[in-house]
This record gives structure tokens, sequence and C-alpha cells, in this order.
């Protein structure tokens, strides 16, 4: 229902003559209102002595960034390169922590299903905990009192040449440079043919044919081609090139390292949202009705197998929709990385070069707009993939 | 061939116990031999992760002393856990931050007069509801601002909002997102369903645009445009910056929740309404709003659990909340002892999460009572 319905007694003409009025006059407030708020706001800015505009991206930056997934130098790289190394760094946390917080997710809001009384009575304290406790505070336990437990970093523990410690974990460095970029081809090329079997699957299902094992062959293409290009790069004589760490005397030198800020987000974003999953996973699988299981049971599935086979698939109408929201809720809550100082778009550039540059305006409006982007795009996207999985609903 | 038996079948067992402790274990911790083995390792964890809990929040803690020194390890003579007295020795600064100690009093009248708003709120057959509405959102506002920040008329000394602090602004910014996102969510709520295309876009508009960009860059924009946009050298307090922010920024969730309320009422209802001779302000007011506000109030406690979370971000600006408080005086040289960053999150964490699971279960009360309602009604 519109809150309106049309009014009784009054003709068609004096009502839409009244809403015709009534929106200039909301249209013309706001009008006044923007340029009101903008006509300060160039006046004031004038008399800082800051030029408005968008030249300032194309300026030198001059600050380092700790973590970088593209080439990045103080001296060299603009505030562009500063702002395209936070939106980087915000898209890597935001994709692993979603990842994670869905396999957590999942396996939590199952086990609250769980016919063990302790496995469902434990995920729900889980929820329960991690839902009423704010994410600041969870990330200040993982970056403070969680790196306080570990050893220092002049004596790192080590697995097999991997070391962690307060620095962080420092893991070896595969170099794929020359002949090693097989191996990331290799991988590439696993994903490709996991994704062909998988679909082909998808229509035998659809005619009635046996659909043959998916996730076994799927797993051995996108693991075993990589180590196959590994093992016959080395057997060739053209081992990969692999940077180990070495202990030195003030810590792990070389070697690819994790940033304990970066590892802290990662398990903060992901434990905190996985709370949210669970329960939006729990409704999900509650929502379809009891028979379904039941008859699975009757037909020899095992309870894993009806889980996978029965329950899940019928459930993902009910939790696609609010799990999309609930990604969209790590990709902004990944901002908090301020907090504990990783480099994300708000650190970086809302922080870092608000601070040097005092463009605040563009700077707020830019990183706003990055992430309405996010948001919305992910919204469309996610709206159509609704709309095609609709028409399945018998 | 034929088939007869000449023996008599072993009588079969009994059927297994289904009640009872027994029955109930069996049922629920070793109902075959995956259901055992998760029971096993289940409690094998416990056993390992509960006791070293309740040995650092119980038994290893130190509960009394004047300095960190008691709380070192060395001093203390045994593993030192919690060392609640830090907090002990940290609570006015934590409960009030740095307002000064004479005029501690009107902080906690504030607190008195935050638990009666509650309370007429929350209890559903309180009396005089109507009247409490307006406390909450009209005289109970007004009342705490002159008492906090000062009237002069009446004798009460200004008190800068830089002084305030701690669990005292964690509550402030809490409520004052509270009362203004709820009559600003409603009106907005409204506008997204009016038949007014300009009115609905501008209100579309807003909502999305404060629901899809994170609540810290419209704290930081709060604390850096504010000031551009207002005339002349008008400045803004400190303070006021975020809670503007926050204030803009509930509501837009606030009026997604309404909005939920509104569809789920009939569209019978407004129309009998307007049959019955009431103005469609009326009808508005009197009959569908009520309805759809009692039906979304578990979505409104759940969006008031995430905004007193969410307060927690403006110290991240500078403010002076709880957990910046709380910071601050983790990193007091006097009490620079191994297990204070510890304490201190557990105690925030004890904190937050009384709080926020005191509103998630008054949620699920709500909704319950709801339900029951529904039932009756069908």
């Amino acid at each position: 229902m519109r809150a309106a319905p049309p009014e009784s007694g009054s003709g068609p003409g004096t009502r839409s003559t009244r809403a015709l009025v009534l929106q200039a006059l909301v249209a013309l407030a706001l009008a006044a209102l923007a340029y009101a708020a903008f006509a300060t706001a160039s006046e004031k800015l004038a008399r800082q002595g800051i030029t408005a505009g968008f030249g300032f991206l194309a300026r030198a930056a001059g600050f380092d960034i700790s973590q970088r997934l593209i080439p990045y130098a103080a001296a060299t790289s603009t505030y562009l390169d500063a702002f395209l190394v936070g939106l980087l760094n915000t898209l890597l946390v935001s994709g692993l922590a979603i990842g994670l917080a869905t396999l957590i997710g999942f396996a939590v809001g199952i086990a609250r299903l769980s016919p063990n009384w302790l496995a469902r009575t434990l995920a729900a304290t889980y929820v329960e905990i991690l839902r009423n406790l704010p994410l600041l505070l969870q990330l200040l336990v993982w970056y403070v009192a969680v790196r306080v437990a570990l050893p220092e970093a002049q004596h790192p523990a080590a697995w097999g040449g991997a070391y962690l410690s307060q620095r962080g974990l420092i893991l070896p460095r595969p170099d794929f440079q020359g002949a090693a970029w097989l191996v990331p081809v290799a991988f590439v090329a696993g994903l490709v043919g996991a994704s062909i079997r998988a679909r082909r699957a998808k229509r035998r299902i659809e005619t009635g044919a046996e659909p043959g094992p998916v996730v076994g062959p799927a797993l051995a293409l996108v693991l075993g081609l990589p180590a196959l290009a590994w093992i016959g790069l080395a057997l060739a004589g053209h081992p990969v090139p692999v940077a180990w760490p070495s202990p030195g005397p003030f810590g792990p030198e070389g070697g690819l390292g994790v940033l304990p800020e970066f590892a802290a987000l990662l398990l903060g974003l992901s434990t905190y949202t996985a709370a949210f999953i669970a329960e939006i996973v729990r409704a999900g699988l509650a929502s379809v009705a009891r028979g379904q299981g039941e008859a699975a049971a009757a037909l020899g599935l095992s309870r894993a197998k009806t889980l996978r086979l029965v329950t899940i698939p019928q459930a993902m109408r009910v939790i696609v929709p609010p799990l999309t929201s609930q990604y969209l809720n790590i990709t902004k809550n990944s901002s908090l990385a301020v907090l504990i100082g990783y480099p994300d778009l708000v650190h970086v550039f809302m922080g870092t070069v608000l601070n040097q540059t005092n463009q605040a305006v563009e700077v707020v409006a830019i990183t706003m707009a990055v992430y309405l982007t996010l948001s919305l795009g992910l919204a469309a996207l996610m709206n159509a993939s609704n709309r095609r999985a609709a028409p399945m609903t018998r | 061939m034929t088939i007869v038996r000449e023996t008599l079948l072993p009588p079969a067992p009994p059927p297994r116990r289904a009640a009872g402790p027994v029955g109930w274990l069996r049922d629920n911790l070793f109902s075959g031999a995956g259901n055992t083995v998760t029971t096993l390792v289940i409690l094998a964890g416990l056993a390992l992760l509960l006791p070293p809990v309740f040995r650092f929040l119980v038994t290893d803690a130190v509960w009394r002393g004047d300095s960190g020194e008691v709380c070192r390890p060395e001093v203390a003579g045994h593993p030192v856990g919690a060392c609640w007295a830090f907090i002990g020795a940290k609570i006015n600064y934590l409960v009030y931050g740095s307002y000064p100690a004479a005029e501690r009093w009107r902080p906690n009248l504030f607190f008195g007069l935050v638990a009666l708003g509650t309370a007429w709120m929350l209890w559903l057959d309180a009396p005089r509801r109507g009247l409490g509405a307006v406390f909450v959102f009209l005289v109970g506002p007004l009342l705490s601002y002159g008492l906090l920040s000062g009237t002069p008329i009446l004798g009460l000394a200004p008190i800068a909002t830089s002084l305030w602090g701690g669990i005292l602004v964690t509550l402030v910014v809490s409520l004052v997102g509270i009362v203004a996102s709820l009559p600003l969510g409603i009106l907005l709520a409204l506008g997204r369903r009016s038949d007014l295309p300009v009115l609905r876009y501008a209100c579309i508009g807003f909502i999305e645009f404060w629901r899809g960009v994170p609540l810290i860059t419209v704290l930081f924009m709060a604390n850096v445009m504010l000031p551009l946009f207002l005339p002349g050298d008008l400045t803004v307090d400190r303070l006021v910056r975020p809670l503007v922010g926050i204030a803009l920024f509930a509501s837009a969730y606030m009026a997604e929740v309404v909005r939920g309320g509104l569809q789920a009422i009939p569209e019978g209802q407004g129309r009998a309404a307007l049959a019955l001779g009431l103005t469609r302000w009326q009808a508005m007011r009197l009959v569908i709003l009520p309805q759809a506000l009692k039906v979304v109030v578990p979505g409104i406690v759940n969006t008031l659990i995430g905004l007193f979370k969410d307060t927690t971000l403006v110290s991240i600006v500078g403010i002076a909340d709880f957990i910046r408080v709380l910071e601050a005086a983790r990193a007091d040289p006097r009490w620079s002892a191994p297990t204070i960053p510890a304490t201190a999150y557990a105690f925030a964490a004890l904190f937050y999460l009384a709080f926020c699971f005191a509103m998630a279960r008054y949620a699920a009360f709500i909704e319950r009572r709801l339900a029951a309602g529904e039932r009756g009604r069908a």
C-alpha cells in the first residue's frame, strides 16, 4: 500500500495541484540547502587558500605504505597511486574475509542445528558472544591482546620455513618469474577445468543423467595441476625459485610477510561477521520443510549428504539476500582498519592524504563514492542473480 | 521347501530408554559414533580452554592494590591473571572521564533519568506511556543537556564537553543516536512510501546514501566537512560533530526497519480508517503507525544494539568514549603490567556483552509476545 490512498471528496485536480506545489517546495528547499552549503564551503576554502578540484591527485605523495599490491614508492608515486594501493588493500582484506566468514558462518550455522547438544550450545554461545561485542573491541583484542601472547620478533616460532612472531607471519615467497610462470597458469587452467566440469554436471542433473563426482576432481584440478607444474619444472632443471626467510638478529628477514595488522583485521572481521552469517544460515535451513530432510533420510542419504544435496540448496534462496548484505558489511567494516593501522582505503586516503592535502571535500567525496559504488554494484549484481534463480522456484 | 520355525526366537531387548537423564544423554550426546566423537572432541577442547580462562578471571586475578606493581608475577609471587585492581583504581575515570569530581552527581542524576526513561519505554504495560514518550524524546534530552553541560541560571557551572568521557559519553552518543534516529527514521520511511516522486526519490537517495557508506567515513566527514558547510565563523563542538553523523547514519537504518513495518500493515486498515472519516494524517497517526511500530519493535531494538556497538567508532575521531578512556587508562605507566591489556578488554567485553545481550533478550521477548498475539487472533 502506498502511504497515501486518494483523499475522499477532493477532485483529482486540487489534489494533483497541491502535490505539485509540495514537491516543488521540497525540491526548492533541497536545492537552496545544497547551494548554501556549496557557497559557504567554497568561500571558506578560498579563504584557506585551498584550490578545489582533483589536481592534487597527480602530486607526489611522499609517504610510505606498509603493504602494497602494486609498485609504490614514497618518492615517485602520486596521491592517485596511494589511493589505488589503499583501494586494493581494502578489496584484498574484504575478499579474503568474505571467504573465511562464509566458511565459519556456515559451519557454525549448521552446528546450531546439530543433533549434538554440546555442538549446538557451543555454536549458540559463539554467536551470542561475538554478535554482542563491538567489532572495534574485537579488533583491539586480536591486535593487542593476541599479539602480546605471540613470541617476540627476535625469537620467532618456526615451522618449516615459516616464522610467526609479534612482527607477523613470514612465509617463503615463491618467485614466478621466468619459466616458473607455468605454475600460476596451471592454477588458472585448473580453475577453468573445474568450472567446466561443474557446469557439465549441472546440465547432466537437469537432463536426469548421473552427474558423477564434482568436488573431488575439482580439488584435484585446482591443486593438482599447479603441483604437477611445480614438480615438472623441478625435474626439468628449472625449479621455482623460493625466497626462504632467514632468522636475523632483529627478526626474520626476507620472504613474504603477512602484516599483523592484516591478520588481526582479517580474523576479527571474519569471526565477527561469521556470527551473523551463522544466524542467517540457521534461519535458512530452518525454513526448508522438515519433510525434505526426512525424505532424504528415507532415501538413505547420510546427514552430510542430506545437508549438501537437499537442505542447503533449497535454503540458499532464503540465505543469499541477507548474506549479500553481510558481504557488504564486511567491505564497509574493513574501514575499521584505520584503528589498528592496516593501510586500507580509509586509512591511506581519508587519513594520510586528507591530512597532507587538506582537500577535505574531494577526498571525502572520492572515498564515499568508492564505497557507494561497491555497495550499489554488489546489490545490483545480487538482485540480477536472484532474478535468475527465481524461476527455479516451484 | 517349507519355511516353518520350530524354535522360539529369543526375546528382543527392551527399547532403549528415551526418557530421563540417561535417555537425554544418549539422544543428545552419544547417538551414534560420529556424535560420540564430536562430543568427546568438544569436551576435550573445553577441558583445555575453560580452566585457564577461569584461572585468568578469578583464581589468579589480583583484586586489590594501588599500582601496577601488585599485578607483576614477580611481586605477586604467583602467575597473575586479570588485574581487577586496575579497573578498581580507574573506575571513576572509566565512568565519567575527566568530568570534575565535585560535579559527578550530575552524570549520576543523568544515569537515573536514563534508567527512568528506559524502564518507562521498555515496560509495555507501564502507566502513561504517552507521557513517557514525551519524556524520552523531548523533556529528557533537554533536562540532560542542561544538567550535563551546565545551566548558569540555575547555578550549574558550565562544563566543557572535552572533559566528558567514558561510559558517560558512550551513553550520550547512543542516546542521541536513538532519540534522533527514531523520529527521523519514521519521517524518512513515510517519505519513501509517499506518492510524490520528488519527495520519494529524495528520501530513497538519502537512505541509500547513508546505508552505502561505512560509519567511519561518515564520522570523518562530519569532523572535517561540517565546519566547512556552516556559515560565518560558527564552529561546531567536537562532540556534536560525530553526534550529527551518527544521528543521520542511524536514521537511514531506522527508516528501513520502519518501512518493513509499514509494509506489513494490510491496505484495508488505511482504507477503513478513511471510510470512518479520518483524514489521511489521522489515519497514519492513529491507525497505521501504531500498528506498524508495534510490529517492528524487535527490529528497532536490534538496530539499537548495532547503534550501541557502533558508538565505539567515535573513539577513532578523538572522542573520549568508553573505549578511548580505556586505552588511555591502559597506557598509564603507573599501571604497566603484562596482563593490563587483557584485563581492560575483558572488562569492556563484559560491559558491552551485558548491555547488548540484555537488549537482544528483550527483543526476543517482544517477538515471542507478538507471535503469541498473532496466534491468539488467528
